[in-house]
């Protein structure tokens, strides 16, 4: 499927003769371009007005209001910021935007460490090192639901098989490794499987900033005498910062949002040791109908995201220009 | 490949430094594959082989766990079971074993044909939409375009659960909840966003060059287009296609809140398998197996695309 460049050249001027007929080649040009251009991109405005910024725009609405989604004819009054005034001052809300804080650092750190290691490794280009790649990548195309409720069954103590390996490796009786159930494990639970899911994806961006050092940097390198260790640290970490912290952008931005691996894993639980933030938003929309006050959750996770996502890329922004 | 890379050998790693790097990434790789491995092993087991401990490696394979997918059983007396005439077919075998009868069909096969619909329908319409959008932004003066394109992108950054609850509203009036058109237009929207910016970065790359010739030529705009432009772009529409159909393929969140039956899809279905005395292992294990198959298969056969899909954004920005 891949065509290189040059065939995509000849195949354009290719097409461009055959398809001009010399006798109407100066026909009625059809639409203007700016006609065109509101054409082509008015559709796909559209659909994200409808279906991403009016709900948005209706959330904030509702953040004002007392209103339930269980009761639709109940009459809805303002409460002002009162919505807004309760979700700050829940202490489960802040215990729920810690956990998720919690789970955002350590997934971001294992991911990063192991995905930047074996990208780092997989860029000395063994033998094979294409085709175990491809096998590397492969949990990041599957879905997290499905595949953490088979996590659910991996982890189980009494037949599962990562309670069994831990067992056989540490001699740790299976009855103790209840990853899911232990209230200091099942975190960890969750981001076992987060980083197995998620790390190939950190590992290919590291990996596209490792190739996009240009090789004469180390040859340089080479020439000057410097070793392994200094070119490391000198040339290949700071060269290839801005893709881990880019990587960084994209887990973070996602991590914030778990919900399916969690809900699949623990459900929260045990107690609500491992409740994200998702999770509580979505008991208070659609388990306490409270559609108000989620509403005002929402709308505060979203602003917590997009400010946070801003200040990082201005970061990134002056790590790129160094 | 490697001849390319010997050119400049002054950084070519040295053969033992590939050889440690090759053993650590193939031990990661198969690491990471062990609990895939599970998942199709246990698709195979009996239900009490499943569970046994230690867990089992060496089995006799039974297809019971496909059968329990496909099928609702409803447990009957062995006397009544042995008036039966003869077995129809493997399950029927492996069924009354059991003691049980097979009653019906399962509600697997409709909810994997959901996901089929709902995925390849949102991919289609996202892709489509996104191709004119990506088109529009890279080759004309849009007003405000920086400001566009960064909303068309915040629009991810919403927890989808946020986003659920007024569209669940929305839906409940205006009749789209739990149907197969409300989910693909969901996912059609979800997707829109990432499909413009991938595209627009695949488009930006073709020469603008190309179009003017084949203008100035006689084609009109549309027709320079659909004959120079798209031709071009289809390695990038392609993986940008794949990206689309993972997402919506494996979603959860949206399809756990918003379907509760005609319009479910596996995901929040095949958790939901029980069996007698718990989760039926072997049925979970058999659905994951069968749902994870056209995924897998996408990966393998085009993973240059899917690479370059990833590293894209990253390569650019």
């Amino acid at each position: 499927m891949t065509i290189s460049h040059s065939s995509i050249v000849e195949k354009a001027a290719d097409a461009t003769a055959r398809a001009t007929p010399s006798s109407v080649a100066r026909r009625v040009r059809g639409l203007s371009d700016r006609a065109i251009a509101w054409l082509f991109i008015a559709p796909a405005i559209t659909l994200l007005l409808a279906i991403n910024i009016f709900p948005l725009l209706w959330a904030v609405y509702l953040s004002f209001t007392n209103y339930r989604a269980n009761r639709p004819n109940a009459p809805v009054v303002g409460v002002g910021f009162g919505n807004y005034q309760r979700v700050l001052n829940d202490p489960d809300i802040w215990q729920a935007m810690q956990t998720t804080a919690h789970f955002v650092f350590w997934t971001i750190v294992l991911q990063t460490v192991i995905g930047f290691t074996l990208a780092y490794l997989i860029d000395r280009k063994f033998r094979g090192h294409a085709f175990w790649t491809t096998i590397i990548l492969i949990p990041m195309m599957l879905s997290p639901a499905v595949v953490g409720n088979f996590w659910r069954f991996l982890y189980e103590p009494q037949i599962g098989l990562f309670a069994y390996a831990v067992s056989l490796v540490t001699g740790i009786p299976t009855s103790d490794i209840q990853m899911l159930g232990n209230v200091t494990l099942a975190p960890w639970a969750i981001i076992i499987v987060d980083t197995w899911m998620w790390t190939p994806y950190v590992m290919l961006i590291c990996l596209a900033g490792l190739r996009s050092i240009p090789d004469y940097i180390y040859e340089a390198a080479e020439v000057d005498r410097a070793s392994p260790w200094r070119q490391f640290w000198s040339i290949t970490v700071p060269m290839a910062l801005p893709f881990i912290m880019l990587a960084v952008l994209f887990r973070g931005i996602e991590n914030f949002k778990m919900f399916d691996m969690v809900t699949l894993l623990t459900g929260g639980g045990p107690g609500s040791i491992t409740e994200v933030a998702s999770i509580t938003l979505k008991r208070a929309a659609f388990e306490s109908w409270a559609t108000g006050r989620a509403s005002a959750f929402a709308i505060i996770l979203f602003v917590a995201v997009f400010g946070l996502a801003n200040i990082y890329v201005k970061a990134l922004n002056k790590v790129k220009q160094r | 490949m490697s001849a390319a890379n010997s050119a400049h050998s002054v950084v070519e790693p040295s053969l033992s430094s590939k050889r440690i790097a090759g053993t650590i990434v193939v031990l990661y790789a198969l690491i990471t594959l062990i609990p895939l491995v599970w998942i199709f092993l246990t698709s195979i087991k009996s239900p009490p082989d499943s569970i046994s401990y230690p867990p089992k490696i060496v089995f006799t394979p039974s297809l019971e766990g496909y059968c329990n997918l496909f099928t609702t059983r409803t447990r009957q007396t062995p006397d009544y079971i042995a008036s039966l005439p003869a077995p129809v077919g493997t399950c029927d075998e492996v069924t009354r074993k059991r003691n049980m009868v097979i009653a019906g069909p399962s509600n697997f096969l409709p909810r994997f044909v959901n996901s089929l619909v709902i995925a390849f329908g949102s991919t289609f319409l996202a892709v489509f939409l996104g191709t004119l959008a990506a088109y529009g932004f890279s080759r004309f003066k849009i007003p405000l375009a920086d400001d566009l394109m960064f909303f068309i992108l915040s629009t991810r950054m919403m927890p989808p659960i946020a986003v659920a609850i007024p569209i669940y509203l929305m839906y409940r009036e205006l009749g789209l909840s739990d149907t197969a058109f409300g989910m693909i237009l969901l996912y059609t929207a979800v997707n829109v966003s990432l499909a413009v910016w991938l595209l627009k970065g695949f488009i930006d790359e073709i020469p603008r060059e190309y179009e003017e010739a084949a203008m100035i030529d006689g084609y009109t705009r549309l027709q320079a287009f659909r004959k120079v432009v798209l031709p071009q772009a289809t390695t990038g529409i392609a993986a940008t296609a794949i990206f689309c159909l993972i997402f919506a393929w494996n979603e959860y969140a949206f399809a756990a809140l918003l379907t509760s039956g005609e319009a479910q899809t596996a995901p929040p279905f095949i958790p939901t398998i029980i069996g007698e005395g718990g989760q039926d292992w072997p049925a979970v294990a058999a659905g994951t197996t069968i749902f994870l198959i056209p995924i897998l298969v996408f990966t393998i056969l085009l993973r240059k695309q899917l690479l370059r899909g990833i590293t894209f954004g990253a390569v650019r920005k």
